[in-house]
């Protein structure tokens, strides 16, 4: 089935539903860069979730994404949108924020990053400062929320109920993180980097948005203060002019709008790092609903995922052709050694082709012949495995109370027309 | 701002620097100002609307209760000491149960 594919002649064909939401964004693509949110109150999505319909909004220097919330601001990517490329573009990449004070006017020549703590010698660094002093490394990477997919967790958690649209993949440019701090030099009884940024909360009593990493993470290769993004500045919800990233790890620790690193001597107990972002301290990171006394520990690496990026769940193809099945993979740094497909549910697998290495922790793009009968219908699927040999969950997500690390297995029902 | 980035244009071409670090530098030595959409999402009437405007609408946009799957009286409860304890809301004790009742009266789990 899989030796002679061909090219797929005829365009495989959104469902319904989702030719309604390319409809209603088209029509509003002329409008939309005036960036009133009234213009688009008519425009919005139903994400297949009790609770899901959420708006369609045009943010500063964004293109129309799903807004999940306003205050703080939080905008998922549309899922069609990573077939488009390997990278996400600036304006389509997802926001979360955490706290509603995020400054919205930033001065690139005045922001100042202080080095501080456990250090010999405190510094205070401009983004200038940055590029003129240090190597300048880039890295392809994921950044994918905590919570990416937590709205499709069963039974249902409270939280950001994102769909699966809180990821990108970006080529980040910034200096290594350890040789600024070889700079400062780090005292004998350095324990943690915690990072904050310019964001902070509406009340004083609200704990302000801090994270930390334990030194042997900080100190990695590939930890960077990047101040440009897909060759680009990073726009301002993204984390304008500098902000952490920490290739491998969840985007809770890639601090935005970065201007205070701290080297501390103690393992950090703010509010975000503990009882916030944690997951259950065990190989599958997830428990009962309900179980108590559950050990936990802050959460860290990214898990192996994979999706079909060129069609929808109950979309209808022409039967009788070739289709070329596309879609992407990644994990936590490990990098994509093999995506599997499935056109009966998982019963069986076929290898699927893998496109151009882009490192890493970057997305992987793959491709799959399908070929489907006419009138048939087809549970397609995708499974990654990284060269760790660690796969994704093969039929029962995972659960845990705060609806981190989804990495089931996805199945798309389609229909051959 | 321009003259900044035009003389660090010339100053990388007599060093023989890159392009690309040349555009980089000037564009993010460059100020970004931006204003964000008004909010959309209004509270709906119920029992309880002015204490859950008053406690919840200071820190975060009303969506985050919209959004939510239906929550139990439990679920939501735990919610509103969250925000107390946790994150610092000035609720007082004695208005907890009836911004309950009015999220379970918006969201709740039947």
């Amino acid at each position: 089935m899989y030796d002679k594919p061909k090219p797929a002649v005829p365009p495989t064909e959104p469902d319904l539903s989702r030719r309604r939401f390319f409809r209603a964004s088209a029509a509003l693509g002329g409008l939309g860069l005036l960036g009133h949110s009234g213009l688009n109150a008519a425009a919005s999505i139903e994400l297949p979730m009790v609770n899901g319909r959420r708006e369609l909004a045009v943010y500063p220097q964004k293109r129309e994404l799903i807004l999940m919330t306003a205050r703080p601001v939080q905008l998922e990517t549309p899922f069609q949108l990573f077939n488009d490329g390997v990278f996400t573009p600036n304006d389509a990449f997802f926001v979360r924020w955490h706290l509603a004070g995020v400054p919205t006017q930033i001065d690139g020549a005045a922001f100042e990053i202080k080095v501080h703590g456990r250090v010999k010698q405190p510094l205070a660094l401009k983004v200038a400062d940055l590029q003129n002093q240090f190597e300048a490394v880039e890295v392809a990477a994921v950044c994918q929320c905590s919570g990416n997919s937590r709205g499709f967790f069963n039974p249902r958690v409270a939280g950001g109920e994102w769909g699966n649209g809180a990821m990108g993949n970006a080529l980040w440019k910034g200096v290594r993180l350890r040789d600024v701090l070889n700079k400062a030099g780090i005292e004998a009884d350095a324990v943690q980097v915690r990072f904050n940024g310019a964001d902070g909360p509406v009340l004083p009593a609200t704990p302000d948005f801090v994270k930390a990493l334990d030194m042997d993470v900080a100190l990695g290769e590939d930890v960077l203060i990047a101040y440009s993004m897909n060759g680009e500045p990073l726009p301002l919800l993204n984390g304008f002019p500098v902000r952490l990233i920490v290739p491998g790890w969840f985007a809770t620790y890639w601090v935005k709008m970065l201007d205070d690193i701290e080297v501390i001597n103690t393992t950090d107990q703010n509010f975000w790092m503990n009882p916030a972002y944690r997951i259950p301290d065990n190989s599958c990171a997830c428990m009962e609903p309900g179980q108590q006394g559950v050990k936990t520990v802050p959460i860290n690496l990214l898990n192996v995922r994979s999706f079909i990026t060129s069609l929808a769940d109950g979309a209808r193809l022409k039967g009788g052709h070739v289709h070329e099945i596309k879609g992407i993979a990644f994990d936590g740094g490990y990098g994509i050694a093999r995506v599997l497909f499935s056109s009966d549910g998982g019963k069986h697998w076929a290898e699927a082709k893998l496109g151009k290495d882009h490192g890493k922790y970057s997305f992987r793009q793959w491709t799959a012949a399908f070929k489907p009968v006419t009138g048939r219908r087809y549970e397609l699927a995708c499974m990654a495995v990284n060269h760790n040999g660690e796969s994704q969950q093969p039929s029962t997500s995972r659960w845990n109370p705060s609806g981190y690390m989804r990495n089931v297995v996805e199945t798309y029902r389609v229909t051959a027309i | 701002m321009k003259t900044y980035a035009n003389a660090l244009s010339l100053l990388a071409g007599i060093a023989g620097l890159s392009i690309a670090f040349q555009v980089a530098t000037a564009q993010n030595l460059s100020e970004v100002s931006i204003d964000l959409p008004e909010e959309t999402a209004q509270l709906k009437p119920g029992p309880g609307l002015e204490l859950a405007r008053d406690n919840c609408m200071t820190c975060h946009s009303v969506d985050y209760i919209y959004m939510q799957p239906p929550l139990s009286q439990e679920q939501w409860k735990g919610e509103v000491v969250k925000m107390k304890k946790a994150m610092g809301a000035p609720i007082a004790d004695s208005d907890i149960d009836a911004i309950v009742q009015y999220l379970m009266s918006q969201n709740g789990k039947k």
